[in-house]
């Protein structure tokens, strides 16, 4: 009998549930897309770096499920709350039938399982196929082979699903048992009869308290934008944050009163059509809900930081690769090594014995053919000397960057490099080559950050001396280059200075560039696959030479920006369905109230082109109002990102931002569509 | 002149099986500032009646025209048009809109045929007046006794001027004060606007401030009583006259 009676009242507001369950479905597919990754059979046959990167994204991934699964269980909690107050009467009658609480206890339990049951099964299903669908885009994102794919279930993914929603439906089971026993029936029976209390803020308080908040917000955008080279260690980060959240909670309930006053002022815009009633619908909807939209607001805020950063990262490290790593390897190692220098890093006698010999060297004693494998070769030499540090090299501008830049480390020795070698490099990477006087040098550097502080120097015209010559800079302003390949503008700056003015005891660093000596890309990764295999000879232990591969930044860059892209999808997904839920579901629940206040309206004679521009009005303002106030936020939210994140390159902001606009218009949008197409149903009964 | 004429009007409810005859042809006209009550039991059609005439419902068969013009035949936004500009409607449980003040309600209507605000305004404090509910103009329904709940739906029935006001069971959520009042502030609408009402009620004493009472009883008219000379208590006895002959449940709402 209950079974029956909780079937039907599914069948019955099924209208009700539709966006909840679609909302469910949604959240339990994406669960089992994103847990599902790495067993998707395009990944299979990556190499062995991808392959790390992937466990770890793996392990990132089930670490965000964690938190995902507590956003979607607050989520569904929500939506029950509202579930039940829309059926108070419903309940009311029950009581008064005789039916025990606990009999309504269990009518709502059989239908959390059912409409769970359901989600689960049906969000299993569409996840099983999308992930489908998601394997195209990870062989695209890791560069696999897309004719290894097939067709897979992840059996695991859906284990974890099941178990992870199971936990969150037996919260809500236990929560709305709570709240049913808690109910009185006076109040269910008369809950729909209650009219609400309209509570006008005072207008001057409303003003002072906007003011007040705005101003903080003022701030909060402040300490990230113009001041943020003043913060100084992560943490900070959390104030302009907490100022941020709390002002947006501020800002939305002092707007939502003020707005209202401000249009009823202008007598002749509020007494038009059905304006006076949209706007007291709205004012009355936000006035209520103010929590719930701070929330809404600042998920959709995290949403759009999230996409569009991840995206932005993921498309200009892979634009910054052909630049930053022009060849295919870059062996160095530190030469001439002293004893001293072995002692405190901890150096055995070996190792500061292969110092003394050159890369070249070291390499045919670790079994390696360098004719056989490597082509274009070319050995430079970097120097450094304890009379150049950085704080030498600054000249007038000293002052400037101690005051700007406390926390510098000035006392470590500057790179030098002669301009032989530095051409050298340069024409094998496709960089600009140059000459200099006898008393010049030229600071070649490419990482943003030392740029502006190095420029600084060089238009004081800082001299810098080295073994008691003094050179002068031949430009006032750095020149872009860099020795070590990398997937990042890294090079924080090198000296290049005539080849008379270092000599052998200054010696630091031998480079052994070059490229492979193979016609496909086959044949190269043969060849890194020697090089990796190098750490196993006998002879690896007494040297300290290092490698840097083309290969392996690429798989390394192309890895992290898979992984940050996942992770900002999967987080950015969820919130925005959560928070579009939210709104959707407040707005439906109230569609009974709703209906009567229409059903009066059209006894005025208000036609339905009126109506439906009421509706559509008082929904669109009540879905923009959060997204317009998180998009302002995210304005400096994408500037502090691009800061954060200014080492990966910011050149390509626009196009994910583009992208990140496209996914909100049409998840967020599409959800505004249906509650607006759910509503004019409701009130059209 | 004739603002309503009534022709021949059914309604039927159910299928050819169990076919209930809620209106079984129903005639009568009302002149223009009549204030006529429509007098019968639970089921015997009257609120059927009255939603017809004001285009909720249709009818099954017969004509229903207002100045001439046949409702039964508008569609669509005519329908609207026709709502908005010719009727003004009372109902039992007020249906005041929550979110708004008095004033914003009765300002409603008008609005909503898109007059201007100046204009508004002048007509919400004249109709206020009459209707003696000015000070209260600023509160919300919740703040409001049912009483004056009910004059400020009758202000915004009768705000746009409209050719006919109709009431349903206008006093039945009322106590006998609130519904004196009422009553007697509709007189004085009939008066001074020279509105037309039509009222539908199971109440003897409200339908004593009408000029006519029309009863009816299964669907069919069953007596009309003309106020004509009489006072308002001799009416009063007649309509219970009438009442106790029609018998059933109307006398317990007596």
């Amino acid at each position: 009998m209950l079974y029956k009676l909780s079937l039907r009242n599914i069948k019955k507001s099924f209208k009700d549930y539709a966006i909840y369950f679609v909302t469910l479905m949604l959240g339990v597919a994406i669960f089992y897309i994103f847990n599902a990754i790495d067993s998707q059979t395009v990944l299979i046959n990556v190499t062995k770096s991808t392959r790390e990167i992937i466990n770890l994204m793996v392990n990132m991934l089930s670490g965000v499920s964690v938190f995902v699964s507590i956003i979607l269980g607050f989520l569904i909690i929500y939506a029950s709350r509202f579930l039940i107050k829309r059926r108070n009467k419903e309940f009311g009658i029950y009581l008064t039938l005789g039916m025990s609480k606990r009999k309504i206890g269990t009518i709502l339990l059989i239908e959390t399982i059912i409409i769970g049951l359901l989600s689960l099964a049906t969000g299993l299903v569409a996840g099983v196929l999308l992930s489908q669908l998601m394997s195209v885009f990870v062989a695209n994102m890791f560069e696999a082979d897309m004719t290894k794919f097939t067709f897979i279930v992840s059996s695991e993914a859906i284990i974890k699903t099941i178990i992870y929603f199971g936990i969150m439906y037996l919260l809500v089971m236990i929560f709305n048992t709570f709240s049913v026993g808690k109910c009185k029936l006076i109040d269910l029976l008369y809950a729909s009869k209650k009219t609400e209390k309209i509570k006008l803020k005072n207008p001057i308080i409303c003003i002072v308290i906007f003011i007040i908040s705005a101003i903080i917000l003022g701030y909060a955008y402040w300490c990230v934008t113009i001041g943020v080279e003043g913060m100084q260690n992560a943490g900070e980060i959390f104030i302009p944050m907490i100022l941020g959240a709390v002002s947006t909670f501020f800002i939305i309930w002092s707007v939502s009163g003020l707005i209202l006053k401000l249009v009823m002022h202008f007598k002749g815009t509020y007494f038009k059509g059905l304006n006076s009633f949209t706007l007291r619908q709205i004012s009355s909807k936000i006035n209520t809900t103010v929590f719930s939209m701070t929330i809404i607001c600042l998920m959709l805020f995290f949403t759009i930081c999230i996409f569009s950063s991840s995206l932005s990262i993921k498309n200009s490290m892979t634009a910054n690769l052909k630049e930053l790593a022009p060849i295919d390897i870059e062996l160095y190692k530190t030469v001439n090594m002293t004893d001293e220098h072995a002692a405190e890093y901890g150096y055995t006698p070996e190792v500061v014995e292969d110092s003394k010999i050159s890369i070249n060297e070291t390499l045919e004693r670790l079994n390696f053919d360098i004719n056989d494998n490597f082509k274009d070769m070319t050995n430079v030499f970097v120097y450094a000397t304890d009379e150049l540090t950085t704080k030498d090299t600054l000249g007038n501008s000293i002052s400037y960057v101690k005051k700007n830049y406390p926390y510098l480390d000035l006392n470590s020795a500057e790179a030098i490099m002669t301009v032989s070698d530095y051409n050298k490099v340069a024409k094998l990477y496709g960089n600009e080559t140059f000459t200099l006087k006898n008393n010049e040098y030229i600071l070649v550097a490419d990482f943003d950050g030392w740029i502006g502080i190095r420029n600084e120097a060089l238009k004081a015209n800082a001299p810098i001396t080295i073994l008691g010559q003094t050179y002068y800079p031949k430009y006032d302003e750095i020149k872009k280059g860099f020795l070590n390949i990398s997937s990042n503008h890294i090079n924080a700056g090198i000296f290049v200075v005539p080849d008379s003015a270092v000599n052998d005891s200054l010696k630091e660093q031998e480079h052994l560039l070059a490229n492979y000596k193979a016609s496909d890309e086959e044949g190269k990764k043969e060849i890194e696959d020697k090089i990796s295999d190098l750490g196993n000879e006998a002879y690896a232990s007494g040297t300290n030479i290092s490698a840097s591969t083309k290969l392996s930044i690429y798989e390394g860059s192309v890895g992290l920006g898979a992984l940050v892209t996942f992770i900002g999808l999967y987080l950015g997904i969820i919130f925005l369905i959560s928070s579009a839920a939210i709104l959707a579901l407040k707005e439906l629940s109230e569609s009974t109230d709703n209906k009567e206040r229409f059903n009066m309206l059209r006894k005025l004679g208000a036609d339905e082109k009126m109506i439906n521009k009421a509706l559509f009005r008082q929904i669109g303002i009540f879905f923009l109002f959060p997204l317009v106030l998180a998009i302002i936020h995210s304005i400096f939210g994408i500037y502090f990102c691009n800061y954060l994140l200014a080492t990966f390159g910011d050149e390509e902001l626009l196009p994910s931002i583009i992208m990140t606009a496209i996914f909100l218009i049409v998840i967020y949008g599409s959800y505004f569509v249906i509650t607006y197409l759910c509503s004019k149903n409701i009130i059209k009964e | 002149m004739n603002i309503l004429k009534i022709r021949n009007v059914e309604k039927y409810y159910g299928s050819r099986s169990s076919l209930t005859k809620a209106i079984d042809n129903i005639s009568f006209d009302v002149d223009k500032g009549e204030f006529v009550a429509i007098m019968g039991a639970s089921g015997s059609g009257k609120t059927t009646l009255l939603n017809c005439i004001s285009t909720i419902d249709r009818v099954t068969a017969g004509h229903i025209l207002v100045s001439g013009e046949d409702i039964t035949t508008l569609k669509g936004n005519n329908l609207n048009k026709f709502r908005r500009e010719e009727l003004g409607f009372i109902f039992q449980d007020f249906n005041l809109l929550d979110t708004l003040t008095a004033y914003e309600n009765i300002a409603l209507a008008l609005s909503i045929q898109n007059t201007k605000y100046p204009e508004i305004n002048v007509k919400v404090k004249e109709v206020a007046k009459a209707l003696n509910i000015s000070n209260i103009l600023n509160k919300y329904p919740y703040q409001l006794s049912g009483g004056q709940k009910q004059r400020v739906a009758a202000a915004r029935a009768i705000i746009t001027n409209p050719k006919l006001v109709l009431a349903d069971e206008p006093t039945g959520a009322l106590d006998s004060k609130s519904s004196r009042m009422l009553l007697e502030s509709f007189d004085a609408l009939n008066e001074q606007y020279e509105a037309t009402i039509l009222m539908v009620t199971h109440d003897a004493l409200a339908a004593s401030y009408a000029n006519r009472v029309i009863f009816i009883k299964d669907g069919k008219i069953f007596n009309e009583l003309i106020k004509g000379n009489d006072t308002r208590k001799e009416f009063f006895d007649k309509i219970i006259d009438v009442v106790t002959l029609l018998g059933g449940d109307l006398n317990d709402a007596l």
